[in-house]
């Protein structure tokens, strides 16, 4: 369920008030336990920036409050998820994925544009366009707290991360992180290290696995992740077309009613008629659209950066793999010296311990995450049909309605 | 100045005259007349100047008078004067009367008979003209003159009384107006003269204008029955003229009480008319014609497409009850054009067919075998046979020899006008463009409230049409490019479902494959149903509407022609005055049959203008009918297209529930 009190404060947008959100488009699978909820119920946007309000409620000692509420904001958690990744502890476990930028711009494009075609539309069909806009705004403003929350929600229910002392200070001060936002040379040394990252996937490929679980689960997932990419793209399409065919329906409507205005003879009714049954329609294509995108597309989007997370857990293992096999080398090339064989034994033994405990709780959360997202696609397919057939049903009896009026005249 | 005046005077290049008498003789008066009086002017007939200086004071009268009338009728009325001027010397030379007051004598003689007349008249107009020539019979042109003249009173009664006006109404007015113009025509006698050769150029005048603006008529006719008043006085010479001016008077009169009737005559067939409408839909037309099986005959650019058009009737014209014939897309674009040259210019809306496509044709033509050119062969037939059947529902088009030759011979000569880039298609086009220069050029002052409003209507309506086409026709694009995006999508949920370890979810994820496999149909058959329902729909409101237009500009065109003839009659009796007053029995003999030519004319462009606007309001109003009907009917079927593929949708989307909650 969702309450949304939406408040436009300005024709554009922007600030926007976004209080008590709770639908959740992704379902992740949560434990449901009740040591610590985490939820954001609040956010205002502001130009580019949204605060978040995240609000959390525990039992657990480790916090000083049961009940506090926190402000946060997009960078926040960007900072959460990289030290998160940087931490050697949890190399061998899915990290989640950090939430996406809040992308405002498509709409705010659109707003732009509608702008300028102002002069080109009857005032009533402007209205609506710009009601459309503002929903489809609300639309992504609400996806943007959704998908932040998730991120918050994954790590509180992972029994690990939940104890992460960088994520109870992100929950607990009280202040402004005041992380601040990468400079360029950062920017650029994570796109480097990106790249040396490739380069040594390349390279490590040629490492034998000795492990078939692994094995199995990485060609798995790279097919897999090509496949949902695509099937993401096709379907962020898919969603716009039927956006655009809604947004048709507007002027449709709205040309009609001029036209059934200007009509005098008997058509007028049919011609009204029609122009409202089009106005009901584009709500319910509208509405299908949106659905379409919350249950289906974000489903495939989100999974896709989970994918993205899961790799990197294998990128991480088969790069503690290599580190073994070439600490094996060492091993062996200072046996065959007669030099420094303890401390390559050592080295040796370090990295096999390494990469066992990878491979052991990385097999565990792979095989969670397996679970975590069948769970998920189970769940968002069947809401999304049973939508598609309310809207459908909707629509039936609009048609219904209006052919037996038009036939009754 | 008076060389000019008496050397040339039966056509007098007026501009000349105009330009200086209209300053000069006014201080020429005054020094050759120092009494201005009028009556004093008058009286020296012969003296040109005086003439001269008396016309352009009595012209700047009459534009008072006319206070309401343009700079254009002014100009006319002043160049009226100038001939007129130019008669009376004439006519001052031929009767030999040099002595003013001889002449005076003659008129109060000429008088007294005429009031008799009239004290005792009913059929004033053909009385009076009979003293007339009794009096006058040593002069041949006015007794010659009666004749075409008195004919035309008929006529003109005709018209006026027939419809508008009670017979007695008409004569009434007559009557009165010269009653009291005989009181006041006592004193005045002696400038009556020139009053009335002036005010029978006046008359003239308000004839014309009485038609185009008949309210300003109305009300300087009464002003000028003080004019007219003296004319009448002045019988004696041209009662002939007379008449035809009591015609101006009373036509102008007339339209004041009656200037609502005369809007109102043609509002008034309204409610027979549509009686008439409903009456017709009761009798439909069992009469049903199909376009079917397109087919492409020869090769490359010399290909073209042929279909065959099935009819299927019982109507008793046509000799089978069942039959089919082949016409290719030029035999349906012949047809109209033979149609629409014999029933547009009556007024009627001529169903168009669907416009030449170039580009689409030699899409076909090529040979490509995409689905844009599916489309539009399809599309083409549609229209085709939508335009065939509203052809034979239209009850006088089916009546046409063309339309059953179409329908039911075997072989029909080639239509060759048709080709875009033949002799005759050049032709046409440049007809249409002088068609439409003509159309800017010809400003209607429309009368009719009716069509005004109509036009606007049709007009507006037009423009929203095309505003709504171009909608459905990106409603269609973005609906094509869900149905594409769906496939794409559905393709690749296939393929992810394939990857899918999970052999629940792989099953669910080839599942929901299928569903958007069908929704891409779905979402297919629904771009065909926004094209060939609703957009093809408002594409056949946006001919037929530019085929109601026409059927207006027809109208406009019948208007012309009317006003046309009417100016040229005014021509033709300006050069009948002329020559009356220059003598001229001969050539007069000529005039007044060119007159009496161009006023039947006249007659017969008003009927036929009266024709065609009937016709118009009627077609315009089974247009709107049918429209109505028509709309209704494809608004419907095309919403219960949307509702199949909803509830084809429903059942999708309920198939596929089972299989997610199936996901373990």
């Amino acid at each position: 369920m969702s309450i949304i009190k939406p408040s436009f404060k300005n024709t554009g947008f922007n600030k926007l008030c976004l209080s008590y959100c709770q639908l959740r488009s992704v379902s992740v699978d949560l434990n449901h336990d009740a040591s610590l909820l985490i939820d954001i119920p609040d956010a205002l946007c502001e130009r580019d920036k949204v605060k978040f309000t995240v609000h959390t409620k525990t039992t657990l000692s480790s916090f000083q409050k049961p009940d506090f509420s926190v402000p946060r904001q997009h960078e926040d958690f960007i900072w959460l998820h990289d030290t998160l990744v940087e931490t050697e502890d949890y190399a061998g476990l899915i990290i989640p994925p950090a939430p996406p930028k809040p992308d405002f711009d498509s709409p705010r494009e659109k707003m732009h544009k509608l702008g300028e075609g102002e002069a080109t539309m009857t005032k009533e069909e402007y209205t609506k366009m710009k009601q459309e806009l503002e929903a489809e705004y609300l639309a992504v403003f609400k996806k943007t707290v959704q998908v932040h929350e998730i991120f918050l929600q994954r790590l509180s229910s992972h029994p690990v991360l939940s104890k992460d002392r960088n994520f109870q200070i992100f929950l607990e001060y009280d202040q402004d992180l005041s992380v601040r936002r990468k400079n360029a040379k950062e920017m650029f040394g994570g796109f480097f290290k990106n790249m040396v990252k490739s380069a040594d996937e390349v390279l490590i490929s040629g490492v034998k696995e000795v492990d078939d679980f692994f094995e199995q689960e990485k060609t798995f997932l790279l097919d897999y992740y090509s496949k949902i990419k695509d099937s993401t793209a096709k379907a962020e399409k898919m969603t716009r077309a039927h956006k655009n065919i809604a947004d048709d329906y507007i002027h449709i409507s709205a040309t009609l009613n001029s036209l059934a205005a200007d009509d005098m003879t008997a058509n007028k009714k049919n011609l009204e008629k029609l122009s409202d049954l089009f106005e009901k329609f584009r709500k319910v294509e509208g509405r299908v659209a949106s659905d379409q995108d919350l249950k289906l597309t974000e489903l495939l989007r989100y999974y896709m950066r989970d994918i993205q997370a899961a790799k990197d857990l294998l990128y991480r293992r088969a790069r503690a793999l290599a580190d073994y096999e070439n600490s094996n080398k060492a091993l062996d090339k200072a046996r065959l010296k007669s030099k420094d064989i303890p401390q390559a034994e050592e080295h040796q033994r370090q990295c096999l311990q390494k990469f066992d405990k990878l491979s052991e709780s990385g097999k565990k959360e792979l095989t969670s995450f397996k679970g975590r997202r069948v769970v998920a696609f189970r769940k968002n397919f069947i809401e999304m049909a049973e939508l598609e057939i309310k809207h459908a049903k909707n629509s039936v009896t609009l048609l219904q309605g209006c052919i037996e009026l038009l036939k009754s005249n | 100045m008076d060389t000019t005046l008496t050397s040339d005077v039966s056509m007098k290049p007026p501009s000349d005259i105009m330009n200086d008498p209209l300053i000069e003789p006014m201080s020429s008066q005054t020094e050759n007349k120092p009494a201005s009086e009028p009556s004093d002017d008058f009286f020296d007939l012969t003296n040109n100047v005086s003439v001269v200086a008396a016309a352009a004071t009595k012209s700047d009268d009459f534009v008072d008078i006319l206070g309401s009338e343009t700079g254009a009728q002014r100009g006319e009325v002043v160049k009226a004067d100038v001939t007129v001027e130019a008669t009376i010397d004439k006519s001052e030379v031929t009767a030999g009367i040099t002595d003013p007051l001889s002449q005076q004598e003659a008129k109060q003689t000429s008088t007294a008979p005429v009031i008799d007349l009239s004290g005792d008249s009913q059929p004033v107009t053909s009385k009076i003209a009979n003293p007339l020539v009794d009096l006058f019979s040593d002069a041949p042109p006015a007794a010659e003159a009666k004749k075409p003249s008195s004919a035309n009173v008929d006529l003109f009664d005709d018209e006026e009384g027939s419809d508008i006006f009670a017979e007695p109404l008409q004569t009434k007015p007559a009557k009165q107006l010269q009653k009291s113009l005989f009181v006041t025509a006592g004193g005045p006698l002696q400038d009556s003269k020139p009053a009335n050769i002036f005010s029978q150029a006046a008359a003239s005048t308000p004839s014309v204008t009485s038609t185009v603006n008949s309210k300003s008529n109305g009300v300087h006719s009464e002003e000028e029955g003080d004019i007219f008043a003296e004319a009448t006085v002045e019988l004696s010479l041209d009662s002939p003229r007379n008449e035809r001016k009591k015609e101006a008077i009373a036509k102008p009169s007339a339209p004041t009480p009656t200037s609502l009737p005369a809007a109102a005559s043609l509002t008034k067939p309204q409610p027979p008319l549509e009686e008439e409408e409903e009456e017709e839909e009761e009798d439909k037309f069992d009469i049903f014609v199909s376009v079917k099986d397109p087919e492409k005959i020869g090769d490359g650019m010399n290909a073209y497409m042929a279909y065959k058009v099935s009819t299927q009737t019982t109507l008793p014209m046509f000799r089978n009850k069942t039959f089919t014939v082949r016409r290719r897309f030029s035999d349906f674009l012949g047809l109209y054009e033979k149609l629409s040259e014999k029933h547009g210019p009556n007024g009627f809306i001529v169903p168009p067919p669907p416009e030449k496509s170039l580009l689409g044709m030699t899409k076909v033509k090529v040979g490509k075998e995409d689905s844009s050119s599916t489309d539009f062969v399809e599309r083409r037939r549609g229209a085709l046979e939508r335009y065939l059947q509203r052809v034979v529902n239209h009850p006088s088009l089916l009546q046409d020899p063309d339309v059953r030759e179409f329908l039911e011979r075997e072989e029909l000569p080639r239509a060759v006008s048709t080709q875009a880039l033949s002799g005759a298609g050049f032709l046409k086009m440049i007809n249409k463009a002088t068609d439409a220069v003509s159309k800017m050029t010809i400003k209607m002052n429309e009368s009719d409230v009716w069509f005004e409003e109509k036009l606007q209507e049709v007009e507006s309506a037009d423009q929203q049409f095309r505003k709504l086409h171009a909608l459905v026709e990106s409603l269609v694009v973005h609906r094509k490019e869900l149905s594409l995006n769906t496939a794409s999508f559905a393709k690749s949920a296939a393929m992810l479902g394939s990857a899918e370890d999970n052999t629940a979810l792989s099953r669910a994820l080839s599942q929901l494959a299928e569903v958007e496999d069908k929704m891409e149909q779905l979402h297919q058959e629904q771009a065909a149903n926004d094209t060939f329902t609703f957009a093809e729909m408002i594409a056949d409101y946006i001919r037929l509407l530019g085929a109601v237009r026409g059927s207006f500009d027809h109208r406009m065109k019948a208007w012309q022609r009317w006003q046309d003839a009417q100016s040229m009659l005014q021509k033709k009796r300006e050069t009948e005055a002329k020559l009356l007053w220059a003598n001229k029995p001969d050539k007069l003999q000529l005039a007044k049959e060119e007159i009496a030519e161009w006023e039947a004319k006249v007659t017969q462009y008003e009927r036929d203008f009266e024709r065609v606007s009937a016709t118009v309001r009627k077609e315009v109003i089974r247009f709107e009918r049918e429209k109505t009907k028509n709309c209704k009917r494809q608004i419907i079927k095309y919403l219960e297209c949307l509702l199949q593929s909803q509830q084809q949708l429903i059942k999708y989307w309920e198939a596929f529930l089972p299989e997610a909650k199936a996901i373990a």
